[in-house]
C-alpha cells in the first residue's frame, strides 16, 4: 500500500477541491440568480395570461433552480462524477416514481374500455 | 502534527477513487433520501383533487407567505456555501457568522411553517380532516423534520466552531452538513412548486 | 502524536477476546458476517416450524390441526420471516464476509454502521416476534394489503407489529445498502478494477442499489399506514377518497426490486462457485455483469405484474406484461453462462457444486413459471392460487436458499479452516433436492386445479388431498434436510478436515489470505492484475502478500455504541405502540444519546 498511486493523487485531489470550488462572489452571485427564478415563478402564478402555460414554465424554472443548487452549492459540477452518478441514478427513479404513479392513476384509467 | 505526506499511504487516504468514503457514503444516502420523498411528493400529486371535504388546497394555500419562507430557505443555503468557504480558508469569524446565519434562517423558515400549520389547523384543515390534509401535513412534515434535524447539525457544528475545533483541517465535515442542508432545500424547491405553485 | 517511523514499525495489535460482550462491541465485518448468518439461521428454522404447522393442517381436507386465525398468523410470519428475518439478512451475511476479503479491503467503509444495521436487523425481528407473546402476529399477509389492515378490519396490534417491525428492519437494510457501495466503491485493492472484481461482489453492488432505493418507497408506505392506524389519516381509507391501490403500487414498486434483492446475490454465489469447479473462468464475464446490472433496472420497472388482478387497464396490462417477459432475457444470459462455463470444463461434483447446479437447473422452472404469469390473461387465472405459490418458492427456496447453501458449503473452509463433511453434504443436498420437488412441485397442480392461497382449509371435492399430502411429506424432508445442514456445520467446525488458504483452488482474492482470515484480513493489500488473481501468473506475489506479516496497521476499535443506539432506534418504533404520540420520543431521546456518543468515540 506504501506504493499505492492512488493515495498520493487523493492528496492532490483533496487541495485541488478545495482550490476549485467558487468562492464567495460565484455563491452570491447565484443566491442571486436563485432569488431572481423565485420572484419569476410567484409573478408568473399571478399572471392571468400565463394560465395555459403555467405548469411548463414553473416545472422549468424549478427544475433550474434545483440544478443550480446541486452543480454549484453542492459542487456537483466540480467534483468527481462519481458523485454525480450515486446521486443522479436514485434521483431519475425517484422522478420515474412520481410520473409513473401520476400516469397510473391520472392517465391510463381514461383509456379503460367502456 | 503534519506527518501526512510521510506515512504510509494507507494512514490517511486508503480509499481506491481517491474519493473521501464518508462524502461518497452520504451522497448515497442522499440518493436513497430522494426516493423517500419521492413516494412521498408521488402520493401528494396522486390523491390531488381527490379529497371528499373541503377545505381544499385552493382555498388555503397561502402563496405569499410561503414564497418568502422560500426565499428565506434560499438564502440558508447561500449562508451555508459562504460559511463553508470560511471554514475552507480557515476564516473563523465568518465560519461563526454564517453558520448561525444558516441555522437562524433554517429556524425561521420552521417558524413559518409553525405558523402555517397552525393557520391550516384554525381553518379546519388537520391531519384526519381529508386526502389533503393527510398527505400536505405528512409531506411537509417529514421535510420540516429534516430541517430540524439540518438546524441541530449545524448549531453543534457552531458550538465546535466556538470552541475553535473547527479549522481548515475539518471542512469536510461542514461541507457534508452543507450537503445535506442543500438537500433539504432542493427538495422544498421541489415542493414549492409541485404542491403550492401547481395547484 | 507518535512519529511516522514509529507508527510504521509498531506490530498489529488484535482487539482480541471472544466473550459475549466482544461479540457484543464487535465491527469487524467477519464477526458481524457471522452473527447474521447465526441470527438467519435461527429465524430460518422459526419461519420453517411455521410452514411445517401449516403443512400438517393442510396435510389432509378439513384440517384442525390449528383454527383460521392461527393460519393467518402463520403463514403471514413465515412469510415476512422468510423474506426480511432471513433472505435478505443471510445474503447480508455474506456480503458483510465477502466483499472486503473479495476486494481487498481491510474492513467495510462504516464498520460501525455495519454493527448498527446487525443490532436494529436482530431488534428488529425479536419485536416482530414478540407479537406472538400477546397472540397478535400480523395476520395480513407479508404484502398486508389495503383495507385489510386499516384498524377497521385489524382491530388487535397484529397490522402495528407488521409495519412497525418492517420499518425498523427498512432502516438497517438502508444503512446496509449505503455501506456496501461505498466501501465496493472506494476500497478496492490497488489494481482491483470494477470489471476485475468477483462477479458475487458485482451482484451485490447491484443488490445494494436495489436495497437504498427500494427500502425507501416501502418506509413511505409503512408510514402511510402507521399514520392511518395511529392518527387517523385517510392514505388508505376509501371512505375519504383514498384508494388501497395506492398501497398496492406503493408496496410492489419495494417488492419487485426485494425479489432480487433476494435472488442477485444467489447469482453472485453460483458465479463464483460455477467457475472454480469446471476449472475454467466464468463464461462472458462482462455480459453476466452488464446483465445483473440490467436486471436491477428493469426490476424497477416490472412491479405492476403484481397487480393485473385490480384491474389496471389495458395500457398498463401491456407495458408490464412486455417489461415482465424482457427480464426473463437477461435472467436466461445468466443460466446460459452458467451452462457455459460448465461446457468442458473439468467438473468436480463437491457439494457445493451439486447445489450449484440443481439451483441453476430447479431456478430456471421456477423463472419459467415467471414468464408464464407475466402475461396478464393468464396471469388473472392463476393469481391467488397455489401456482403462484410453487412459482416463488422454486424461485427463492430452489435459488436463493439452495444458492445459500452451496455457498455455506463452499466458504465454510475459509470462515473456519476447517471443511464441512462432504458424506452429511450429500446426504444434506439429496434431501434437499427430493424434499423440494415433493412440495413445491405438486403445488402447480394444487394451484390450476384452483386451491386458493392463504385459506386455512379445503374440501375432498377439490382432488388436491394427495397433492397435498405429498407437499405435506416432502416439506418434512426438506425439514431434514435443513437439519443436517445445521447439524453439519456444528460438527465441521471443530471436527472437520483442515482446510489450506485456498481449498477448492478458487480463482478469487478472499482464497489468496489464510483460512480462518486474521482480523486485518491481508498482511499487505495485494496488487490485483487480472480477474483470476489466484489461477493467472502472480498469484504468488499476490498470496504472499495477504499472508505477510501485518506492519502497522490500524483497524476500528469495539464500540459499544452501535448496539446502544440500535435499542433507542427500535424502541422508537416499537413504542409507537403505546399509541401516545410522545412515547416515541423516548426512543429518540435514546437514538440521540447513541449518536453523539458515536460521534465523539475516538476511532484511533
Amino acid at each position: 500500500m506504501s506504493t499505492n498511486p492512488a493515495a498520493a493523487s487523493a492528496a492532490h485531489e483533496i487541495e485541488h477541491d478545495v482550490h476549485t470550488h467558487p468562492g464567495w462572489k460565484t455563491y452570491v452571485v447565484i443566491g442571486a440568480i436563485l432569488t431572481v427564478i423565485t420572484a419569476v415563478e410567484v409573478a408568473v402564478f399571478y399572471i392571468p395570461a400565463m394560465r395555459p402555460v403555467l405548469t411548463p414554465i414553473l416545472l422549468a424554472l424549478s427544475a433550474a433552480k434545483f440544478i443550480i443548487v446541486v452543480m454549484f452549492y453542492m459542487h456537483l459540477k466540480f467534483d468527481s462524477r462519481l458523485f454525480s452518478s450515486v446521486f443522479v441514478t436514485p434521483l431519475i427513479l425517484a422522478i420515474a416514481v412520481v410520473i409513473s404513479l401520476v400516469i397510473l392513476f391520472k392517465v391510463t384509467p381514461l383509456y379503460y374500455p367502456q | 502534527m503534519n506527518h501526512a505526506a510521510a506515512l504510509p499511504a494507507e494512514e490517511h487516504f486508503e480509499t481506491s477513487t481517491g474519493l473521501n468514503t464518508f462524502k461518497l457514503g452520504f451522497w448515497v444516502f442522499l440518493g436513497s433520501e430522494t426516493l423517500f420523498f419521492g413516494s412521498l411528493i408521488a402520493t401528494y400529486m396522486v390523491y390531488k383533487g381527490a379529497s371528499v371535504t373541503p377545505p381544499y388546497p385552493s382555498q388555503i394555500l397561502n402563496i405569499p407567505l410561503t414564497s418568502i419562507s422560500t426565499f428565506v430557505l434560499l438564502m440558508s443555503s447561500l449562508a451555508m456555501v459562504l460559511a463553508l468557504a470560511g471554514v475552507q480558508r480557515g476564516n473563523r469569524a465568518q465560519t461563526l457568522t454564517w453558520l448561525l446565519a444558516t441555522a437562524a434562517l433554517g429556524s425561521l423558515f420552521l417558524g413559518f411553517q409553525a405558523f402555517e400549520f397552525t393557520e391550516f389547523y384554525h381553518k379546519g384543515l388537520t391531519l384526519q380532516t381529508n386526502l389533503f390534509g393527510s398527505t400536505f401535513f405528512i409531506l411537509t412534515g417529514f421535510h420540516g423534520a429534516h430541517v430540524t434535524v439540518g438546524v441541530i447539525w449545524l448549531l453543534m457544528l457552531w458550538v465546535q466552531a466556538l470552541r475553535g475545533r473547527l479549522g481548515a483541517e475539518r471542512a469536510l465535515t461542514v461541507e457534508i452538513a452543507g450537503l445535506y442542508w442543500h438537500f433539504v432545500d432542493i427538495v422544498w424547491i421541489a415542493i414549492f412548486t409541485l404542491i403550492y405553485l401547481l395547484e | 502524536m507518535a512519529t511516522a517511523e514509529a507508527r510504521v514499525r509498531a506490530e498489529f495489535e488484535p482487539h482480541g477476546g471472544t466473550g459475549i460482550w466482544s461479540w457484543i462491541t464487535t465491527v469487524d465485518h467477519k464477526r458481524i458476517a457471522i452473527l447474521y448468518y447465526v441470527t438467519s439461521v435461527v429465524f430460518l428454522v422459526l419461519g420453517g416450524i411455521e410452514a411445517l404447522i401449516i403443512r400438517l393442517q393442510l396435510a389432509q381436507p378439513n384440517g384442525t390441526v390449528i383454527s383460521a386465525e392461527t393460519y393467518n398468523q402463520l403463514f403471514t410470519m413465515h412469510g415476512v420471516t422468510m423474506v426480511f428475518l432471513m433472505g435478505m439478512p443471510i445474503s447480508v451475511a455474506f456480503f458483510n464476509y465477502l466483499i472486503p476479503l473479495q476486494i481487498g479491503a481491510r474492513d467495510v467503509a462504516f464498520p460501525r454502521l455495519n454493527a448498527l444495521s446487525y443490532w436494529i436487523f436482530l431488534f428488529g425481528g425479536i419485536f416482530l416476534y414478540s407479537s406472538f407473546l400477546v397472540g397478535q402476529a400480523p395476520n395480513g399477509g407479508w404484502f398486508g394489503y389495503a383495507p385489510l389492515t386499516s384498524k377497521q378490519f385489524t382491530p388487535g396490534l397484529n397490522a402495528d407489529f407488521y409495519s412497525l417491525g418492517l420499518q425498523a428492519l427498512g432502516v438497517a437494510s438502508i444503512m446496509g445498502g449505503v455501506n456496501f457501495i461505498t466501501t465496493i466503491i472506494n476500497m478496492r485493492a490497488p489494481g482491483m478494477r470494477l470489471m476485475r472484481m468477483p462477479l458475487f461482489t458485482w451482484m451485490s453492488f447491484v443488490t445494494s442499489f436495489l436495497l437504498i432505493t427500494a427500502l425507501p418507497v416501502l418506509a413511505v408506505a409503512l408510514f402511510f399506514l402507521t399514520f392511518d392506524r395511529q392518527w387517523g389519516t385517510n392514505f388508505y381509507q376509501v371512505a375519504a377518497g383514498g384508494d388501497p391501490i395506492l398501497w398496492q403500487h406503493l408496496f410492489w414498486m419495494f417488492g419487485h426490486p426485494e425479489v432480487y434483492i433476494l435472488i442477485l446475490p444467489a447469482f453472485g454465489i453460483l458465479s463464483d462457485i460455477i467457475p472454480t469447479f469446471s476449472r475454467k473462468p466464468l463464461f462472458g464475464y462482462a455480459v453476466m455483469v452488464y446483465s445483473g446490472c440490467l436486471i436491477g433496472l428493469i426490476s424497477w420497472g416490472v412491479w405492476a405484474h403484481h397487480m393485473f388482478a385490480t384491474g389496471l387497464g389495458p395500457i398498463a396490462d401491456s407495458f408490464f406484461t412486455i417489461s415482465t417477459m424482457i427480464i426473463a432475457i437477461p435472467t436466461g444470459v445468466k443460466i446460459f453462462n452458467w451452462l457455459a462455463t460448465m461446457f468442458g470444463g473439468q467438473l468436480r461434483f463437491t457439494t457445493p457444486m451439486l447445489f450449484s447446479i440443481a439451483t441453476v437447473g430447479l431456478f430456471t422452472v421456477g423463472g419459467i413459471s415467471g414468464v408464464m404469469h407475466a402475461a396478464s390473461p393468464a396471469d388473472l387465472q392463476q393469481t391467488d392460487t397455489y401456482f403462484v405459490i410453487a412459482h416463488f418458492h422454486y424461485v427463492l427456496v430452489a435459488g436463493t436458499v439452495s444458492a445459500v447453501m452451496a455457498g455455506t458449503y463452499y466458504w465454510f473452509p475459509k470462515v473456519t479452516g476447517r471443511f464441512m463433511s462432504e458424506r452429511l453434504g450429500k446426504w444434506n443436498f439429496w434431501l434437499f433436492f427430493i424434499g423440494m420437488n415433493l412440495t413445491f412441485f405438486p403445488m402447480h397442480f394444487i394451484g390450476l386445479l384452483g386451491m386458493p392461497r392463504r385459506t386455512f382449509t379445503y374440501s375432498p371435492d377439490l382432488h388436491v388431498t394427495n397433492l397435498n399430502l405429498s407437499a405435506t411429506i416432502g416439506a418434512f424432508i426438506l425439514a431434514i434436510a435443513f437439519l443436517l445442514l445445521i447439524v453439519n456445520v456444528l460438527i465441521s467446525r471443530r471436527n472437520g478436515a483442515p482446510a489450506s488458504h485456498n481449498p477448492w483452488g478458487a480463482a478469487t482474492l478472499e482464497w489468496a489470505t489464510s483460512s480462518p482470515p486474521p482480523e486485518y484480513n491481508f498482511g499487505r493489500i495485494p496488487v490485483i492484475h487480472n480477474r483470476e488473481p489466484l489461477w493467472l501468473p502472480g498469484k504468488e506475489e499476490v498470496v504472499e502478500a495477504a499472508q505477510a506479516r501485518p506492519g502497522a496497521i490500524h483497524m476500528p476499535p469495539p464500540s459499544f455504541w452501535p448496539f446502544f443506539t440500535a435499542i433507542g432506534i427500535v424502541g422508537t418504533f416499537a413504542l409507537f405502540l403505546t399509541g401516545h404520540w410522545w412515547a416515541p420520543l423516548i426512543g429518540v431521546a435514546w437514538t440521540a444519546i447513541g449518536i453523539v456518543n458515536w460521534a465523539y468515540e475516538p476511532t484511533h
